[in-house]
């Protein structure tokens, strides 16, 4: 068995549209990706969870939570690589709707947004770590995302 | 009585569901205390969200809510919004709708048996693990999957966040001979799909508890339109949903829970089949006569053979159409705006969902609410597990742990759409009427 590329796929606020979309691309790459990725952490997938020594980790979703700060901080200290999966990710949209509330719906919510210890603000991954790719989209634009994964397998050696 | 154990279980990001959430079970001197399952996806406050945006752009954006099951949002809230502006779609649009949610179906459902429930089976962690040991089944997985993922790509434009669906029509028509393709590449699929009837059927853990399964009844198991029916006998209107649920807010979860006529039921692939299996696709019966006999059951583990079962009766229903109705071109065109309120109800592939909006005179939404199946199905599942864990006290924990995530996994939880609901009060730490 040759060398394997150490991914993580993570998700914070979002729909995980793109893990779905993940799982869909599985449909044809399977057998390919089973020889070249080993998951590391990879929730929709499996309970083996080990958070250390990770290549690329791919991310979902918005930092929306002090947790997910705390979270997202301890991955990209693991991580070699970080990308940036979806919309939320990217720019923050849609999770990120609640910044932008006029003060009557911000009021309404905010019991919530105090007892479950959110943020102040939703931020998309770039503005709370350091983000090496991005793949847009909502949900993620599939071709970009095999251009990027293929960037990877290429960047760290792998066959 | 030290032979009565104290327990304290906690499950941290249960694997192999749909979203993120964490389970606490206490148990003193061989009693459950209290079992909380907590949602800890963030809210992301689409209910809020959507105030004074226009109704026609409003069910893309609820599609938002939850990746897997978009496209039940998406179709249960162009039914709201048809039904609020008083638009009867054409016949071409409604045989395109139930294609759409027969594509989701197959895709979701396997994602669930295959992705999540089969590892469990094979005891193995993941479906990588499968890929040399069991490589048939694998592609067996995989092309049913696929399947259902490539119909809602032909009628639908993407199986996730679907582009074409609109109120009031589709924004792209497939051609007969696209239709007649895809109906082709469905039967040959539908092989492997019975293979995972029969998988599901001989590999069934029991975990029985009475309860009471509520779903939509309308005699050709469709997944709209006809009425809310229960396993103990009685229908309501559609319209009546609110009469009849009610909201339990749990204090430490960041979503909420419902209870019908104030007891906790059950909504999905399970409840489905119990009320109306007899409705099924004359193939599905013919081809899955060995297994209908089982239903109705009080097994929850019984979900996954329903949700197989299911797969293949879309299959049935998907191919019938694809092969026969005359699909013909159709300018979409926007379905002009005015006041009124209205309802959608819909099976999604984990239940009962409902949808509910308000739009004033310049087509805007003030208000729309939404029931989500996985809050219906939250009291149930807690009960559940106290009565698992009560029953398994002697086993070492680890066995207990294992069981209570499969069974959480049985119920196929979503936890993107649990946590999406109006009014929140918290009141102090009792559960309180919302």
């Amino acid at each position: 068995m040759g060398k394997k590329l150490k991914v993580a796929w993570v998700t914070f606020a979002c729909c995980e549209d793109s893990s779905i979309l993940f799982l869909e691309l599985m449909n044809d790459h399977f057998f390919e990706w089973k020889d070249k990725l080993d998951f590391k952490v990879c929730r929709i997938l499996q309970k083996f969870h080990k958070l250390e020594d990770i290549d690329v980790a791919f991310i979902e979703g918005a930092i929306a939570t002090k947790e997910d700060d705390h979270k997202v901080k301890q991955i990209r200290k693991a991580s070699k690589k970080v990308v940036a999966i979806g919309a939320c990710a990217c720019t923050g949209m849609p999770s990120a709707q609640r910044n932008v509330f006029d003060d009557a719906t911000k009021q309404e919510i905010v019991e919530v947004i105090n007892r479950f210890g959110h943020l102040p603000k939703v931020q998309p991954l770039k503005e709370v770590i350091k983000v090496d790719y991005e793949v847009p989209g909502c949900p993620m634009d599939e071709k970009i995302f095999l251009q990027v994964l293929q960037a990877c397998l290429k960047e760290f050696g792998i066959e | 009585m030290h032979d009565l154990p104290d327990i304290d279980i906690n499950i941290k990001n249960i694997s192999k569901i749909e979203g993120h959430a964490n389970l606490e079970v206490t148990v003193r001197n061989g009693k459950v205390k209290s079992v909380k399952l907590k949602i800890s996806e963030a809210k992301r406050f689409f209910t809020q969200g959507v105030r004074k945006k226009p109704c026609l752009a409003t069910p893309q954006l609820v599609s938002r809510i939850c990746g897997t099951c978009s496209i039940a949002h998406l179709t249960c809230a162009n039914l709201a919004v048809e039904n609020a502006l008083g638009i009867k779609p054409s016949e071409q649009t409604i045989a395109l709708r139930h294609l759409t949610l027969d594509a989701l179906m197959i895709r979701d459902h396997m994602m669930h048996l295959f992705v999540f429930c089969l590892p469990d089976i094979y005891d193995v962690d993941s479906i990588l693990e499968l890929a040399d040991k069991e490589r048939w089944l694998v592609e067996a997985g995989l092309l049913v999957k696929g399947a259902g993922n490539e119909l809602g790509k032909l009628v639908a434009g993407r199986s996730v966040h679907a582009p074409y669906p609109m109120v009031g029509g589709f924004l792209k028509v497939p051609t007969n001979e696209e239709a007649r393709k895809m109906a082709h590449d469905l039967e040959h699929a539908r092989e492997s799909a019975l293979e995972f009837v029969d998988i599901f059927n001989e590999h069934m853990p029991s975990f029985e508890r009475k309860t009471n399964f509520i779903a939509l009844d309308n005699g050709k198991y469709d997944f709209f339109g006809g009425e809310l029916c229960s396993s103990e006998g009685y229908c309501i209107g559609n319209k009546n949903f609110r009469n009849h649920l009610r909201r339990v807010v749990m204090p430490y979860s960041q979503a909420t829970a419902f209870e019908f006529e104030g007891k906790e039921y059950m909504v999905g692939a399970l409840a489905r089949m119990n009320n109306n299996s007899h409705s099924l696709h004359r193939r599905t019966k013919r081809d899955c006569v060995h297994v209908l006999s089982r239903f109705p059951s009080n097994n929850i583990y019984m979900n996954n053979l329903a949700q197989a079962v299911e797969i293949v009766h879309c299959m049935d229903r998907a191919i019938d159409t694809l092969q026969s109705f005359d699909f013909k071109p159709e300018k979409y065109t926007m379905p002009p705006v005015k006041a009124g309120k209205g309802t959608g109800v819909i099976e999604a592939p984990r239940g009962t969902l409902y949808y509910d909006i308000d739009v004033d005179d310049k087509g805007l939404i003030k208000y729309i609410n939404l029931v989500i199946p996985t809050a219906q199905n939250h009291i149930n599942i807690e009960r559940d597990i106290a009565a698992l864990v009560e029953r398994k006290l002697k086993f070492p924990r680890r066995v207990i742990e294992a069981e209570i995530e499969q069974l959480i996994r049985a119920y196929d939880p979503c936890m993107s759409c649990a946590t999406h609901f109006l009014k929140v009060k918290w009141g102090g730490e009792k559960p309180k009427d919302g």
